[in-house]
């Protein structure tokens, strides 16, 4: 593993990176966790779509890849790699959104003093909302809602429909009756869906 | 004088213009002669005898049948053709229901019962010449042409797995059951060799999962099973191809030796890889011949066609697998063409592409029946019945044993259902029966096999196809509990999962990563630069988007509506926004039903170009692609008229919506003006405008960022002497610029002097820098440079 080490070396902070992440350096009692790899692979593919090599990807960047062009939330899916105000993603920032979709660990020891896992339930539950809640107040409006149902439709719904559909969810889900929904009650209205499962990447273990 | 009629098919003269006779042997004649008869003249005997002897025949009408027969009745079936499967059409539930192959078979037996009424002849087109030089090409060549690239490279080992591996297993465990049923005394059928065995076996391996595909759309299968199913289709033909020729080589062996049995899977091999590499030659060619017809656009479609149907006959000359061949040479070049050609060009490449395709599959189905019926046919019990038991047993078994050894080796393993849909949906077809047809006359058995396989493409196509659909259904339904998950559930799932695609895209597939990434950095530095005219690094995205717009253009030109009812949707969403009332509303169970039906039929699907290709008999189409990136388009357009357009930091902040710029720009019954005004006039939305506050200024700023190269290549275009191009280049340039209006008053306009453009070196896709703007952070959100400055009149 001489080789993926010095490749390892190469990309800044990384030591700190993997340990935000959760991608090992070092192989634990179970080999499947390649990890090292992972990053390197990662790295790769960040300077694939790097076209510039500037180092740092632009929204633009995103915008290439063709099969995200086609996804109906596509663009939310880019706007959460940029945090308000900024402009670029640097590698950091890559994988720490990538991170979050890395199957959640069951075995791991629980650590009490240890910051939360990116890959944790709930910062998984958070990363989904946030594809909801475009403004980051803390709430999914109504308005917030019918424009992501608007996305995932097609288009022989009628407004009527998409907004019996609006209400009904935020009905569901909205406890305390504001007619927008929070994160508590996001959470709690998915409590019966395997989080980990559906928002996890096999390959990023 | 009188008037004499001949009627055809019985004996036959055939009279012209009282000087010459034109008469042929043999039993299809027909002539016509309206004779009117003057006072004698001479005329020469006739080889018939007729009532009129001596009398003048100056003939001042005449109809001369036989001269025209081969191509009237060519197309006279063809047409017949056609109207059936129109007729399929009209009413459209019955093509949900029953599969096209069925109601083409039905339709021919019909046709077949009638003329074996009438004792005549089916046309003899089915010889071995006709089929495998004229009508098998057309098929495959459909198929490939129109298999997605890269969902195809991406499960290139599994669907070679399943077709090479499994056409084998079939054809050997079929042949050797059937080997062993011929030696039970009681059937009376021990003289079928073990070499016809095998062949006759080949022959029933032969599946076409047509049907399944369709059915597939609607039960929510994920893509890996569209194309392992479409690709296994392709190959299957080929492999079947190949073998059936080898066996019936051996078959004429009198004895087998072991060390023939080596060469033929050496030879099988050969076959195979030859024509895989000599496919992937003639497409490199094809590909660079077109780096050369800008010139002449006319020719470019005969071109591709010429040169596949080339690669096809040479690779028969030197008899490696011609199927494979012209397979390969339509994926490799598709690629390239696609971009050296004009837009009209590529689709008439698809159209004419899939309609002879077309044609001759249901030509073929269609002489299937007509066959049935008259064809002698030699029946044996025991001997069917068991050739059909085995085809369905070994096929299932085969699809159970080789899913179990490649799922370890596959992302997405399958599970039951898809083993079951891929079991069950390999329903025989075109290829099947055209091979049995040809089969040479040495076969002792040849009507029994010819029998045999009719049986078996009418059981699988009747009764699978028909049956696959509800049984489908039943195990999809049974196990999703659909009622016990709330709207919430539902809605928030299928974000996740595209979610999860989304961020797999953007991960890029990792096991075949590698390998992709090497050929396109090859790609891109070489062949490219060989083959392209053009060569612009452009990304791929830019192609489609090209290609939405045109085909989106060209359709709403069909259609005389509009059909966009996203926009005043949309609006609808931020005009009325605080119109909703507050009051709770109750929700009756059969509301909610009902919203769960809504949303299971209409949700985009994980990947929806899954749908694109599923349906073999029409072209692949994007109305999913175009509806997402149409609301796109909207909303930045409406986002940005909503902010401020010079870029503040509300309107930044509120526009998350990094999404390619792209332009929905419909062209519509405004046909895209000519190339003369250099002035960009940019036209209003006016309904648009009059609803929301027209400011011109942000309307221009949602001008797509067009990629320059698009019209680097179109200003190096203008130059072209061709004229008429001209339009349709204009056509694709101003969709860089268009706008659309909701009412369905569409515009368009040409980008604004192409000297403007020219001026542009810049060939990056994306990276549009207008110098002028730099106060507008988002480089998505800038202006586009080229574009006046200027906010005109209201």
């Amino acid at each position: 593993m001489g080789s993926t080490n010095s490749t390892l070396l190469k990309i800044p902070n990384v030591e700190v990176l993997m340990q935000e992440t959760g991608l090992k350096l070092v192989a634990e009692e179970n080999c499947l966790n390649v990890s090292p790899a992972h990053i390197i692979r990662l790295h790769d593919r960040f300077k694939a779509l790097d076209k510039e090599g500037r180092g740092h990807l632009c929204p633009h960047d995103f915008g290439a890849i063709k099969e995200l062009a086609m996804n109906p939330i596509g663009d939310r899916i880019i706007g959460a790699f940029f945090s308000p105000g900024k402009e670029t993603v640097d590698f950091h920032t890559f994988v720490k959104i990538l991170a979050h979709f890395r199957p959640v660990d069951k075995d791991r020891p629980k650590e009490p003093n240890s910051p939360e896992p990116i890959n944790s339930r709930s910062n998984k539950l958070k990363f989904a909302f946030q594809l909801y809640d475009q403004d980051k107040d803390g709430k999914i409006s109504r308005d917030e809602l019918l424009q992501v149902l608007r996305a995932m439709l097609g288009m022989q719904v009628t407004d009527e429909q998409l907004e019996s559909i609006a209400d009904r969810t935020i009905q569901e889900a909205d406890l305390d009756r504001d007619d927008t929904i929070s994160f508590e009650e996001f959470r709690k209205s998915l409590e019966k869906i395997n989080i980990d499962h559906k928002m996890s990447i096999r390959f990023l273990r | 004088g009188y008037l004499h009629f001949t009627k055809k098919k019985k004996k036959t003269f055939l009279r012209t213009r009282g000087s010459e006779t034109i008469s042929k042997a043999g039993t299809d004649q027909s002539g016509v002669a309206l004779v009117i008869n003057r006072p004698p003249s001479n005329h020469t005997p006739d080889t018939d005898p007729d009532p009129d002897p001596g009398e003048t025949t100056q003939a001042v009408f005449t109809l001369n049948y036989p001269r025209i027969q081969i191509p009237f009745e060519i197309t006279l079936w063809v047409l017949l053709a056609s109207f059936a499967k129109i007729g399929f059409h009209v009413y459209h539930k019955i093509t949900v229901w029953v599969p096209e192959s069925c109601l083409l078979i039905s339709i021919g037996l019909i046709v077949g019962g009638i003329m074996h009424s009438l004792h005549e002849k089916p046309p003899a087109v089915l010889t071995s010449n006709a089929f495998f030089l004229y009508m098998l090409p057309p098929i495959v060549l459909d198929s490939g042409y129109f298999m997605p690239t890269r969902p195809f490279f991406e499960n290139f080992g599994t669907v070679l797995w399943f077709a090479v591996v499994g056409t084998l297993w079939n054809s050997i465990g079929i042949g050797i059951s059937l080997f062993a049923i011929c030696q039970i005394e009681v059937f009376g059928v021990q003289d079928i060799t073990l070499q016809e065995n095998f062949l006759f076996a080949s022959i029933i391996s032969a599946v076409e999962p047509v049907a399944v595909l369709t059915v597939f759309e609607d039960i929510s299968v994920h893509e890996q099973l569209y194309i392992v199913v479409f690709g296994e289709c392709l190959f299957n033909d080929a492999v079947t191809v190949v073998l059936y020729n080898l066996f019936n080589h051996v078959a004429a062996l009198e004895v087998v030796e072991a060390g023939d049995v080596f060469l033929d899977i050496g030879r099988f091999f050969v076959v195979g890889l030859g024509g895989t590499i000599f496919g992937a030659l003639f497409g490199f060619v094809t590909a660079f011949t077109t780096r050369f017809t800008g010139k002449v656009r006319e020719i470019e479609p005969l071109i591709i066609f010429l040169y596949s149907y080339l690669a096809y006959l040479i690779a028969e000359l030197f008899a490696i697998s011609s199927i494979m061949a012209i397979v390969i040479c339509a994926l490799t070049m598709k690629y390239y063409v696609e971009e050296n050609v004009s837009q009209r060009s590529c689709t008439t490449i698809r159209h004419v592409i899939k309609m002879v395709g077309s044609v001759s599959e249901t030509l073929i189905f269609f002489f299937l029946g007509v066959v049935t019926i008259t064809t002698e046919h030699e029946w044996n019990w025991g001997y069917i019945l068991f050739a059909l038991l085995f085809a369905l047993l070994w096929r299932g078994l085969g699809i159970l044993v080789l899913t179990q050894i490649i799922n370890p080796f596959r992302t997405i393993p399958f599970n039951f259902k898809d083993q079951f849909g891929l079991a069950y949906g390999g329903l025989r077809g075109a290829v099947s029966f055209a091979l049995a047809f040809t089969l040479p006359d040495n076969i002792g058995r040849k009507d029994l096999f010819i029998t045999g396989t009719i049986v078996v493409i009418i059981f699988t196509v009747f009764i699978q196809g028909i049956t696959i659909r509800p049984l489908l259904k039943l195990m999809n339904v049974r196990k999703t509990n659909r009622n016990q998950e709330t709207i919430n559930d539902e809605i928030h799932k299928r974000l996740m999962e595209h979610t999860v695609a989304g961020i797999e895209d953007l991960c890029g597939q990792w096991s075949h990563y590698y390998w992709k990434d090497k050929f396109m950095k090859f790609n891109n530095r070489i062949l490219r630069k060989i083959l392209i005219r053009d060569n612009h690094p452009e990304s791929s995205i830019v192609a489609l988007y090209k290609k939405l717009e045109l085909q989106n253009a060209m359709e709403v030109l069909d259609q005389m509506s509009g059909d966009i009812s996203a926009a005043p949707s949309l609006i609808s969403l931020h005009e009325e926004r605080k119109n909703a009332s507050k009051s709770r509303k109750k929700f009756l169970s059969s509301d909610v039903t009902n919203m769960h039906e809504l949303l299971s039929k209409n949700m985009y699907k994980i990947r929806h170009r899954t749908v694109s290709y599923t349906n073999k008999h029409t072209l692949p189409d994007d109305i999913t692609a175009r509806e997402i990136l149409m609301r796109r388009h909207t909303s930045l357009r409406r986002s940005l008229r909503a902010g401020s357009f010079h870029g503040t930091n509300a309107a930044k902040m509120s526009q998350k919506y990094f999404s390619l710029p792209m332009g929905r720009s419909l062209n519509s019954r405004f046909p895209p003006r000519r190339l003369v005004h250099a002035d960009g006039d940019i036209e209003s939305e006016i309904n648009y405008s009059s609803i929301r506050h027209p400011q011109r200024v942000s309307s221009k700023a949602v001008m797509p960022l067009r990629p320059l190269n698009t019209l680097k290549e179109v200003a190096s275009s203008v130059n072209t002497v061709d004229g008429q191009n001209e339009e349709q280049r204009g056509c694709r340039r101003s969709h860089l610029g268009s706008n659309v209006s909701r009412s369905g008053h569409l515009t368009s306009h040409l980008p604004h002097g192409s000297s403007r453009n020219c001026s542009d070196g810049d060939h990056d896709a994306w990276v549009e820098e207008p110098q002028n703007n730099s106060d507008v952070q988002h480089p998505l959100m800038r202006r586009p440079h080229w574009l006046p400055q200027k906010p005109h009149d209201k």
